[in-house]
């Protein structure tokens, strides 16, 4: 089997906390040793001279829109611009058209992914048949299939029975049921609802929106002892009863997406349809405690929430406009260039955010770290380089970003999925 | 009438300073005297085109900036919802740029959803102008309101303006809250809370959810229409309970100064939000407001199309 050495690495002692130069050798698809020095007269060397190397990223929440909707994005253009972006294994959501709600549709996604040769999709399945909230859909054939996890994303299972048996069903195969926690009973805002929103005529949806579905749902996690993940966490109200359940020792995990880190309503321009997104973007307070909630451990990991739209659907104006932005390409960057660079979050608590985290939660064994064993899924990345992030560069089909034209200091040079080493340009 | 507007568009009164706006009324008054000529139309705008896009029910605004474009000698086309190929499918944007290919010096648009206007001006070189945008704003109704105000008092500053009604789903709410504001008023917000939220205090008026405390010492009381079309939930039980609670009766008038002015920007649903009997009290300015409705639309159509503009608002 081919072997490549990797010299010079920059890579991560999370135990230690320090960085540690490192030398990897790789074998086939996985990682055979990490040490000081490694000899190995018939590898393949590559010097990459102090640069960083992380495991590959992992996105727990990306929509690909294959099938019914591949004018926005498809498996092949999704997990290309994945890779593209640093991430090797990325989850899928189920809210295509029509959703992933049976092995047949678990295995088409899959074996889409596999032809594309991009980043490894990991289907998420639906929690309840045609993602419509009242029957439980076949969880176990799906979990058997390949699907990682369950999530009627988009829309909250309003119905309380239903998701406490989704809860009490997943115990039986392993696995995590996401919550999309939106009580959208409550409101049919597109605006974080603030002084602003009643200023600018659009309707507001309350953080309360959130918080409701989240108590509700971590309540019924307590009940059932169901592994419980919490979807794009977006306001500090939420924050405060996840950690509470967390010091209570319920079974939940959460995640917050770049966007939630980065914007604040009181600084972006309202009316313009590239910051609609759902959750919405809300408060400066809400961002602060988002990230002082990542430093902390009560948010577990950073998670895109990927949503391509078409140029011409997001050309109008905010009321038409759909939900959502993407990222895959480019959010590893962005939120290093903006918050590691400025010394607002440490580098360590990037990437395990990214990588190892969200490896725990969906129970991925065989990746998100750097060690003897593990998948040969890595990046590498040098915290020098410059790159402006343009329409060319995204990968994705779609390039609904309220950061083009953002110029981000930091950027991967190669990555190297399951042993094939790829220069970022080629991807 | 020899400084500028310098603006392209007019999309709301938060945006624009308090001397624009006095210009703005001070023009209008001009402009009123000309309709009181026996022949009532001059030739400012000949040559020019302004087209009317009214996306939502109208009869005041529309036939008010009709009648403006045409005592201005301007030439004028519509597009409606219900007439166009938006019903085909066609994008308000598109529609706008083909009509624009055409040739138009000013749209004026009215549309269900708050900031379609800004989205359209950056797409054109031609002036927007706001006539209602869902929620957020209605610049020109304000200016008439504040106009009309004017005429009454000889001034706006100081005065005690109360608006009530359903101010959460109203744009004549918030851009008279704005224009009122910058010209020194002080100005009240009243009707049941889910209809004129706390949040509103943060913009700088007050509110109020007893109605004597909020009649107490007004110079001016405007009503606000109850928006059927918008109250998708429930915000309060019943019309009867409105009545009862939040409606300005005669009685409530007649408690109060004799100079106290009687507004709405209309349509009124009598019986709600007012009582009918309300168009017997001496003070009631409602027909007014819509003459001077012609008067201030002349000047915002004569200040953007005829005046110059700072470059750097022009796109392209």
């Amino acid at each position: 089997m081919k072997k490549i050495l990797i010299k010079n690495a920059k890579v991560l002692d999370f135990e230690k906390g320090k960085e540690i130069l490192r030398d990897v050798l790789i074998e086939g698809d996985t990682i055979v040793d990490v040490k000081e020095s490694v000899l190995d007269e018939n590898a393949e060397v590559l010097d990459i001279e102090g640069k960083y190397l992380f495991p590959g990223l992992i996105d727990a929440h990306a929509h690909f829109r294959e099938p019914g909707e591949e004018y926005k994005e498809d498996i092949k253009s999704g997990s290309r611009a994945a890779l593209h972006g640093g991430v090797t294994t990325v989850l899928a959501m189920p809210n295509t058209k029509p959703p992933l709600d049976s092995r047949a549709m678990i295995d088409f996604v899959i074996e889409r992914a596999k032809e594309a040769g991009y980043a490894e999709v990991l289907p998420v399945g639906t929690i309840t048949k045609g993602r419509e909230g009242e029957e439980l859909a076949e969880i176990g054939d799906m979990k058997e299939g390949g699907a990682v996890a369950f999530s009627d994303d988009g829309s909250w299972v309003r119905n309380s029975s239903v998701m406490r048996r989704a809860l009490e069903y997943s115990i039986a195969f392993d696995t995590v049921i996401i919550s999309h926690a939106e009580d959208s009973s409550l409101s049919h805002g597109i605006a974080h609802e603030s002084v602003l929103s009643y200023e600018m005529g659009l309707e507001g949806y309350p953080a309360q929106q959130e918080e409701i579905a989240v108590f509700r749902d971590i309540k019924l996690a307590e009940l059932t002892g169901g592994r419980l993940h919490i979807a794009h966490v977006s306001s500090s109200g939420s924050l405060k009863i996840i950690k509470d359940a967390k010091e209570r020792g319920v079974n939940v995990t959460c995640e917050v997406t770049p966007n939630h880190l980065l914007l604040a309503q009181e600084e972006i321009d309202l009316f313009n349809p590239l910051y609609k997104v759902n959750p919405p973007v809300r408060s400066r307070n809400d961002r602060a405690s988002l990230l002082n909630a990542l430093k902390d451990g009560t948010i577990d990991i950073i998670a895109t929430d990927h949503a391509p739209h078409n140029w011409y659907e997001k050309e109008t104006d905010f009321n038409s406009a759909p939900f959502g932005m993407i990222s895959l390409d480019f959010y590893f960057s962005l939120l290093y260039s903006e918050l590691v660079s400025n010394n607002k979050l440490s580098l360590f608590d990037l990437v395990a955010a990214v990588t190892y985290k969200p490896a725990e939660i969906f129970k991925l064994k065989d990746r998100g770290r750097i060690a003897k064993g593990f998948l040969a899924d890595l990046v590498v990345f040098d915290p020098r380089k410059e790159f402006v992030i343009t329409e060319e560069f995204i990968r994705s089909k779609s390039k609904n970003t309220p950061f083009l034209g953002k110029k981000v200091k930091g950027s991967f040079v190669k990555v190297i999925k399951k042993g094939r080493v790829l220069d970022i340009e080629e991807i | 009438m020899q400084k500028g507007l310098r603006r392209k568009d007019l999309l709301g009164l938060k945006d624009i300073t308090k001397e624009e706006i006095e210009l703005l009324l001070e023009t209008a008054f001009s402009m009123k005297e000309v309709l009181k000529r026996p022949i009532k139309k001059i030739p400012t705008l000949r040559g020019k085109t302004i087209c009317f896009m009214f996306f939502e029910p109208s009869t005041r605004t529309r036939s008010s900036f009709e009648l403006a474009a045409k005592r201005l000698s301007a030439d004028t086309i519509n597009v409606s919802s219900s007439q166009s190929a938006l019903l085909k499918g066609e994008t308000v944007l598109d529609t706008l740029l083909n009509v624009d290919a055409m040739g138009i010096d000013a749209f004026v648009i009215r549309h269900a959803s708050s900031g379609l206007p800004h989205f359209l001006s950056r797409h054109t070189n031609a002036s927007i102008i706001n006539a209602g945008d869902g929620m957020h704003e209605h610049p020109t109704q304000a200016l008439l309101d504040m106009m009309t105000i004017k005429e009454k008092f000889g001034k706006i500053e100081g005065l005690n303006v109360l608006i009530a009604g359903d101010v959460r789903h109203s744009r004549v709410a918030r851009s008279n809250i704005y224009g009122l504001l910058k010209m020194g008023a002080h100005v009240r917000l009243f009707g049941p809370p889910p209809l004129v939220p706390r949040e509103f205090e943060k913009l700088g008026a007050r509110v109020f959810y007893d109605k004597n405390k909020a009649l107490d010492g007004v110079d001016v009381v405007m009503g606000l229409r109850i928006q059927k079309e918008r109250l998708k939930e429930s915000f309060f039980p019943s019309i009867r309970e409105y009545r009862k609670f939040f409606a300005i009766t005669p009685d409530d008038i007649e408690k109060l100064s004799d100079n106290v002015l009687l507004m709405h920007p209309g349509p009124v649903n009598w019986g709600v939000e007012m009582d009918y009997d309300i168009m017997k009290v001496k003070n009631n300015v409602i027909l007014e407001q819509v003459t001077n409705g012609v008067a201030v639309r002349m000047s915002v159509l004569y200040h953007l199309i005829s005046g110059e503009r700072d470059n750097e608002e022009d796109i392209n």
